[in-house]
């Protein structure tokens, strides 16, 4: 640390013990580094209020004395916690004056997506016409809303307005301990979204069509947390498959459902960050924690995620089977290409009895990267008839990429029928050439096998996210054969 | 249509075909008959453009053009359509989309749009009956788990979707009973026309009492050896390949 950083931590330290720490002091960036302090100055930046707090520090607490999970099938250089800034006000981004001002491959990428101009244009952060007001869409929508009673706000809005919700559910299904990356988010989380649907009420738009909007800023450490009261029902988009780039190498999400009794949430996700350049400098690190708890009876989560960007991917969306007769469901595509690192997969704990799991993974590799599925289903003792099925699936494209499948199951009462299933193919020099026989380029055909062998799983995508998605598995293996 | 010059091909450093001669004009039909291991399937991957197969000399010619200069794709789209002896397998794609990605990437190529969602049902209908086979196919994955008869009927059938200018079937009639080699050949006579050719590639003469051919080559050791009318085929059905070997 330099000197100067140094006195500004001095200064910022001592204002906490002198004058109670208040947001007086101007400054938009935090100094580099963790500590106690700068936690207290996140929060009173955000005024928070005091349970907050203490939620933090007591993650910060338990973080110090954990240490980074080893155990995935990754490698990357170690992370230098004291060398990022954990906050910032939220800058404008600098607005670009027109479209040719934009890196032009991200543009091709846009083009091949099939995104529009205007959409186009607000996720480079281009000036956008008043036509394409993304105000007034957002005005409509929250509109639509608010007659409903369904609270959809940023995190932060949340914690000011709806507090008590705040405080009853956050952590609640991913402790504050739960693991390493976790309790950071806890301690620094930046912001986040948040949503509750009421009792009986079947959320009428696509959560994604809104969340879009808000899609080209999300944070470092983000937080979401979503309640589906009894009853309920949501379907809820996040990410974007535009190219996402961020100057953060480190992500740390934590994303917390819950589900009452009857109630159903479906949880989206398209991840397409930076993943380097070809030879594997730079891109994200992407440790997610993300858990759904279907905490009353014949409650339903169902995680469905497409998994094409980041250097180094670590995420296992989750459900905890709580309520008799609950269901979870995993659905995910994970391609890895270059020097990519994948480690995803799933975990699926039977508590309730009748709670029933489904596992789809499609994992796809090529170039020198690694993919690898990690799945865990754990049926406990009190958990009568229990039922899951997994089935995990791997693509190989060239002979230089590794696919790894690491199932773990667990199985303490015998009335549960559990079926596991898994098989490993390539792309086949003769598939290729027999499509190109016919008219087809090796790209596209990629795109059509590819495609083929997700189909699964990209049906349970929201409909106009589902058509993008396709075309982003082919551009992401650009360039992996020939 | 294709003129093939002196032409040298390579597996693997491996000579298979050396100093191979053939010219076949637009409305003419051609059969290669041979051995097994002669390099018959090797002449059709070469003129495909498979890139295993390294031309190491001589010259492949296609209406004018060289067709060192085009990708596999393109002489697709410059309407070269090979029947495979071994169709693969493309799980996960049903034939529907194949074919229809098939004739856009063409049609693309020529400068066309997509075709038409109803011309497209019209033409899948129309081909299906000519070699019939029905929706419960189409509906599969590309070749999976077809089975040998049915892989071949499919070669003829996206031949016929295709509509291509220089077709060549590498040994579609083998493994089809009666009926189905009928099929074949009502394909095939099917496109038979005076601007399209056509070069089978066959070891029975079955097939060519079917499919009448203009001209009968034999193929031995790289080279053809012989040619001559639809005679030639009958007479290499009574002696064999013996004959032909000094
Ligand atoms: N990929 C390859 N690697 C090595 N040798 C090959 C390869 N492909 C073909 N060959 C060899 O080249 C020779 C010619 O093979 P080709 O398939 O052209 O014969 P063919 O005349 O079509 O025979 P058939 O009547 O049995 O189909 C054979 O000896 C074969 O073993
Ligand atoms: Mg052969």
């Amino acid at each position: 640390m330099d000197n100067e950083e140094n006195s500004l931590l001095d200064h910022i330290t001592q204002g906490e013990y002198k004058y109670g720490f208040v947001t007086d002091i101007e400054m938009e960036t935090a100094p580099k580094g963790l500590n106690e302090d700068i936690i207290r100055f996140i929060s009173s930046k955000k005024k928070e209020p005091e349970f907050l707090l203490e939620m933090r520090l007591t993650a910060y607490r338990e973080w110090l004395k954990m240490s980074e999970p080893r155990w995935a099938h990754l490698r990357y250089k170690p992370v230098d916690y004291q060398d990022i800034h954990y906050y910032a006000a939220p800058k404008k981004k600098q607005e670009l004056q027109r479209l040719d001002e934009v890196d032009p491959e991200l543009l091709q990428t846009f083009e091949k997506l099939g995104i529009s101009l205007e959409e186009q244009k607000r996720l480079t952060g281009v000036a956008v016409d008043a036509v394409f007001d993304s105000v007034s869409v957002k005005t409509t929508f929250s509109e639509t809303l608010e007659k409903l009673g369904i609270i959809f706000c940023s995190f932060s809005e949340a914690v000011q307005k709806h507090p008590d919700l705040v405080r009853e559910y956050m952590g609640s299904v991913v402790p504050s301990n739960d693991n390493f990356f976790a309790a950071l988010n806890t301690a620094v989380f930046s912001d986040g979204s948040f949503c509750y649907i009421p009792r009986g009420v079947r959320c009428p738009i696509e959560l994604s069509t809104y969340f879009r909007i808000n899609a080209a800023r999300t944070g470092q450490f983000e937080r979401t947390l979503i309640i589906a009261d009894e009853g309920s029902y949501v379907s809820y988009m996040e990410g974007c498959t535009a190219p996402m780039r961020d100057e953060n190498q480190l992500h740390a999400a934590v994303v917390e459902i819950i589900a009452l009794k009857d109630a159903e949430v479906k949880y989206s996700t398209v991840q397409n960050w930076y993943p380097g350049d070809k030879e594997g400098r730079g891109g994200i690190y992407n440790f997610v924690t993300k858990r759904g708890m279907c905490r009353g009876s014949h409650s339903r989560i169902s995680w469905t995620q497409v998994e094409t960007g980041s250097a180094v991917t670590w995420k296992y969306p989750s459900v905890i089977l709580l309520g008799d007769h609950s269901v979870g469901e995993f659905y995910s595509v994970a391609v890895t290409n270059h020097h990519q690192q994948a480690d995803t997969g799933t975990k699926m704990i039977h508590i309730g009895s009748h709670t029933k799991s489904t596992i789809i993974s499609k994992g796809i590799s090529a170039g020198r990267s690694n993919n690898s599925y990690r799945g865990l289903v754990k049926i406990i003792k009190r958990a009568q008839n229990a039922r899951n099925f997994s089935q995990c699936d791997s693509l190989l494209l060239g002979d230089q990429c590794g696919a790894h499948t690491f199932p773990y199951i667990n199985v303490e009462n015998k009335s549960a029928i559990v079926e596991h299933e898994a098989t490993t193919s390539k792309i086949s020099d003769d598939q290729l050439f027999y499509c190109q026989q016919r008219g087809i380029s090796t790209e596209n055909a990629i795109g059509l096998i590819v495609n083929g062998y997700a189909k699964e799983v990209l049906r349970h995508l929201p409909m106009e996210f589902a058509v993008e998605a396709q075309k982003l598995l082919s551009i992401s293996l650009e360039g992996s054969v020939g | 249509m294709l003129i093939i010059k002196d032409l040298n091909v390579s597996i693997q450093d491996k000579k298979i075909i050396s100093g191979l001669n053939l010219e076949v004009k637009a409305g003419e039909v051609h059969a290669i008959m041979g051995p097994n291991g002669t390099g018959k399937s090797t002449l059709a991957w070469a003129i495909a453009g498979n890139e295993a197969y390294t031309i190491t000399g001589g010259s492949i010619t296609y209406r004018g053009r060289d067709l060192k200069e085009l990708s596999p794709e393109e002489r697709a789209s410059e309407g070269i359509f090979l029947g495979f002896q071994y169709p693969v397998e493309i799980p996960g794609v049903s034939m529907t989309n194949f074919i229809r990605t098939a004739i856009n990437e063409q049609r693309k190529y020529r400068g066309l749009q997509p075709i038409p969602a109803p011309e497209f049902l019209a033409k899948m209908e129309e081909n299906k009956k000519l070699v019939g086979i029905d929706s419960k196919l189409t509906n599969r994955s590309v070749n999976e788990g077809f089975s040998g008869g049915e892989k071949k009927k499919n070669e003829i059938f996206q031949m016929a979707m295709l509509e291509p200018t220089l077709a060549i079937l590498d040994e579609t009639d083998s493994g089809l009973d009666i009926d189905a080699l009928k099929v074949v050949a009502n394909g095939v006579n099917k496109l038979r026309s005076k601007d399209n050719a056509i070069i089978v590639i066959t070891h029975y003469q079955r097939l060519l009492e079917y499919i009448v051919p203009d001209f009968v080559h034999v193929l031995y050791k790289g080279r053809i050896v012989k040619s001559g009318g639809k005679e030639l085929a009958l007479e290499l059905e009574e002696k064999g390949y013996e004959w032909l070997k000094n």
